[in-house]
């Protein structure tokens, strides 16, 4: 089981987390008539953006579904899946950065400092690094607890994501209430689960008392 | 007036030399043999680039008094990266979804403050003036801007066929509301029909058009056929397309985006770079087919238009009606 998940679902997983760039990089170099459209600063922009929003919340999903399925290969996948939502937000900064900004530094400082939605996005961005940067096994056994407390952060980051989408669009808000509403289903989720380990608990607790 | 040299903007930085030769012939074939006459050069959709198969050809005089030097954006950028909710909020879904509209019959409504109102066929609406190309900036309120060769008319030749009585202090516009034509109008992203307006000395300006055609051809519908206005100073949701309704009034019209939203937009949309959008600056603009990794200009007051209408607002507290 252990070398299936390792040779076969890993590297299939990860070439999928992919596609969304590569057609990307398929579009900009007009490959297979794909193409990036009149505004191709913008597609690249939204479309990373949007991929950093699907991998935080398909991350989110993986206890869920372990916990449903009773099968651990989900969890085994979170680290790939998590480590791709930080590639998808540092591909979409850097397309905000270097071409839609033309790398100036004033602007993005301007920008984080004057514009809420790009204020918040940029919060959700830092507070991802460090969990990009812990990822590995050997952080995770040198953290210990204070690893999984670390971690949580993830839930923070995907409100703010799902807040800068919101903030960051014109009118049509349809879209980032879905992102908002996945974000709450997948927090509630956890509340709820949370609650009722507590209640469980307490009700444990209780049986002990009366049998002492 | 700022005048723009035509002879700095040859026909040929516009068109493909082939195509401009081939107009040439046509006019020396006899087409607007008189306007050659007088100096005025009569094209007669002879510049359609591809994509423009399908719609038909104008007759019109190139505006060069009137026209930015800069080159236009290609067909293709201009037909499908459009803002028209009315089809959808995705600038890809006025392309895909506005080849149903009919735009004949059509008939525009006058009404209000005006001696001559009522009901009237399109075609009486547009006979009586003559078409001019004219090549205009365009700065979309989302911070990105084109430059688009409209082909139209000035709208204040059109208005005073109507005779404005002096209570006439505002114009109003509404878009056709037909859902069944228009899909994105059984959404509640706006409120239905759109409705945009200016004051009496804006509908007056010289540089105020309304637009029936781009690249030499009628305008296709994804770009407000069959009728749309075209105010370049403005930010470009104050174009209001598919007009069927043309109201002369007393009071400052409510208008769409800025009943919707009114700390975001106002009802002048003045293009001004000190006055940013709550959530984004306005300062600079992506220009649409430029580089891919230079693509930012510095936005310009009035789009680039100060110099011949800064003077209609001149006392007035510019971020304050934004």
């Amino acid at each position: 089981m252990n070398w299936q998940i390792r040779w076969v679902v890993k590297p299939l997983v990860f070439t999928a987390c992919l596609l969304p760039a590569l057609e990307l990089a398929a579009a900009a170099f007009g490959i297979g008539g794909l193409s990036l459209g009149a505004d191709p600063v913008a597609l690249m922009l939204h479309r990373c953006g949007k991929w950093t929003l699907n991998f935080l919340l398909i991350t989110l999903c993986m206890r869920p579904l372990q916990e449903i399925t009773h099968w651990s290969v989900w969890l085994k996948l979170r680290r790939m899946l998590g480590l791709f939502a930080f590639f998808y937000v540092l591909l979409h900064f850097c397309v905000y950065l270097l071409l839609d900004q033309a790398g100036k530094l004033g602007a993005l400082w301007e920008d984080i400092v004057k514009r809420p939605y790009i204020t918040i996005g940029m919060l959700g961005l830092l507070l991802l690094v460090p969990l990009a940067l812990t990822s590995t096994v050997k952080s995770q056994r040198r953290l210990g607890r204070r690893w999984t407390r670390l971690h949580r952060l993830i839930y923070l980051v995907a409100v703010l994501g799902a807040w800068h989408y919101w903030w960051g669009v014109k009118k049509d808000i349809r879209m980032p209430l879905l992102y908002a509403g996945g974000v709450a289903l997948l927090l509630g989720y956890r509340l709820w689960r949370e609650r009722r380990s507590l209640a469980r608990l307490s009700v444990a607790q209780l049986a002990r008392t009366d049998a002492a | 007036m700022r005048r723009t040299d035509s002879v700095k903007i040859p026909p040929s930085e516009i068109t493909p030399e082939g195509k401009y030769l081939s107009r040439r012939a046509l006019i020396a074939g006899g087409l607007g043999l008189a306007a050659l006459q007088t100096g005025v050069e009569v094209f007669a959709g002879a510049s359609a680039p591809p994509g423009t198969e399908g719609l038909g050809a104008l007759t019109y005089t190139h505006n060069a008094q009137f026209s930015s030097s800069e080159a236009p954006n290609s067909y293709q950028d201009i037909a499908t990266y459009n803002n028209y909710y009315e089809f959808g909020t995705d600038k890809s879904d006025p392309s895909e979804h506005a080849q149903h509209l009919r735009t004949r019959p059509w008939t525009v409504t006058v009404s209000g403050e005006a001696e001559v109102t009522g009901s009237f066929a399109i075609e009486d609406i547009l006979s009586p003036h003559p078409l001019e190309e004219r090549i205009y900036r365009l700065r979309c309120v989302e911070a990105w801007s084109m430059v688009v060769p409209w082909i139209g008319f000035p709208l204040g030749d059109l208005i005073k066929r109507f005779k404005p009585t002096s209570k006439a202090k505002y114009v109003e516009f509404k878009t056709l509301y037909d859902p069944h034509q228009m899909p994105g109008q059984r959404s509640s992203v706006l409120e239905w029909p759109y409705v945009e307006g200016l004051r009496i000395d804006e509908v007056m300006h010289p540089l105020t058009i309304m637009a029936v055609g781009l690249y030499g051809k009628v305008l296709p519908n994804q770009d407000g056929a069959p009728l749309r206005l075209i105010v370049p100073w403005k930010y470009g949701f104050k174009g209001i397309k598919a007009i069927v309704s043309i109201k002369f009034t007393e009071r400052m019209p409510s208008t769409t985006w800025a009943g919707t939203a009114p700390t975001e937009y106002g009802f002048y949309a003045n293009v001004n770079p000190a006055v940013d959008h709550p959530r984004w600056s306005q300062a600079s603009e992506r220009h649409i087919g430029g580089s891919l990794f230079n693509s930012r200009r510095p936005t310009l007051p009035f789009n680039g238009y100060a110099e011949q209408v800064a003077s209609l607002y001149s006392g007035m507290d510019l971020r304050r009606y934004f």
